[in-house]
């Protein structure tokens, strides 16, 4: 099972998702720098969170005209799997392969710490593993989640079943429109989402939640905590 | 030739940068302030253009990469 991560200066959770998938699969990542135009063949490509280019312009804007983005572009064309976690899912936004935009969160404040996520649908190749409705804790760590899109796209996501994650029982950090926390493309094959499941996936971290991401993207079997 | 680009928050879009301006312009004592938006101005150099072509650049640069058209207007202004 191969994984690549997409590297661009200014990431710093790059080293946690390794970590993460390296875990999960028994095998370090790829790892592909913003310059490289081709991805190694992998199962699951992961754009990993920070604040790539320093948020220079808008957050995500200058690492979504990056070389690598073309050819992620390119490997989810042809149905790769690609998660966009944080920076990621700002990056996926920016690059227009997920709609809508990430903004700064409405209360100005920079916020870390653990919300309750919704997942709306466990029918996404990323959330197989999970059941409707279910509640998962995971931790926010951000300055521009306030997810944002016009009425349309909105009535779209909501129509398509595209919206992955929410945040529950009171818990949206940033003001996010809809307390939309995750989305899906059309297809079903790019994920983006501002917590960061990667640092909730073993016991020591207080929790494995996050692990059926990663595991239903890979088509691994999880063992959930009911 | 020079040019100006102005991006601008669409009508609708929370701005809370704008609000915190609008905050902080009320503890100075500016009393009659009734909003204020935050947006960006590019000043751009272009080399050997003639009007048409640079106009047609700048919109492509603001389309492609300055601004980003789920929440931003722009207007580009040649010198």
């Amino acid at each position: 099972m191969k994984t690549a991560v997409v590297l661009l200066p200014g990431l710093n959770r790059d080293r946690d998702m390794i970590a993460a998938l390296t875990a999960i699969t028994g095998r370090a990542p790829r790892t592909v720098w913003q310059t490289e135009t081709t991805i190694p063949d992998v199962d699951l490509i992961v754009i990993p969170g920070g604040f790539s280019f320093g948020d220079y312009l808008r957050c995500g804007a200058i690492a979504a005209r990056a070389p690598a983005m073309r050819a992620v572009a390119e490997a989810a064309a042809r149905g790769v799997p690609v998660l966009g976690v944080c920076n990621g899912f700002q990056i996926l936004c920016e690059a227009g392969l997920l709609p809508g935009a990430l903004m700064r969160n409405n209360t100005l404040r920079f916020v870390c710490r653990e919300v309750k996520l919704e997942v709306v649908t466990a029918a996404t190749r990323f959330t197989g593993n999970y059941t409707d409705g279910q509640i998962i804790r995971c931790p926010v760590a951000h300055h521009d989640g306030n997810y944002f899109a016009d009425d349309e796209t909105l009535a779209r996501l909501d129509g398509e079943n595209r919206v992955v994650f929410r945040y529950a029982e009171g818990t949206n950090p940033n003001g996010a429109i809809r307390d939309i926390a995750g989305i899906v493309n059309t297809d079903g094959n790019i994920l983006g989402m501002m917590p960061h499941p990667e640092n909730l996936i073993e016991p020591e971290h207080g929790g494995t939640d996050g692990r059926a991401i990663f595991e239903s993207a890979l088509g691994i079997t999880s063992r959930l905590a009911a | 030739m020079k040019a100006r680009i102005v991006v601008t928050l669409k009508n609708g879009v929370l701005d809370p940068q704008g609000k915190a301006i609008e905050g902080a312009l009320g503890h100075l004592g500016f009393d009659g302030v009734g909003s204020v938006r935050q947006g960006k101005v590019f000043d751009v150099e272009l080399h050997g253009t003639d009007g048409e072509s640079a106009q047609a650049q700048l919109d492509a640069m603001c389309d492609k990469l300055l601004a980003n058209p789920v929440i931003e207007n722009y207007t580009v202004e040649i010198a």
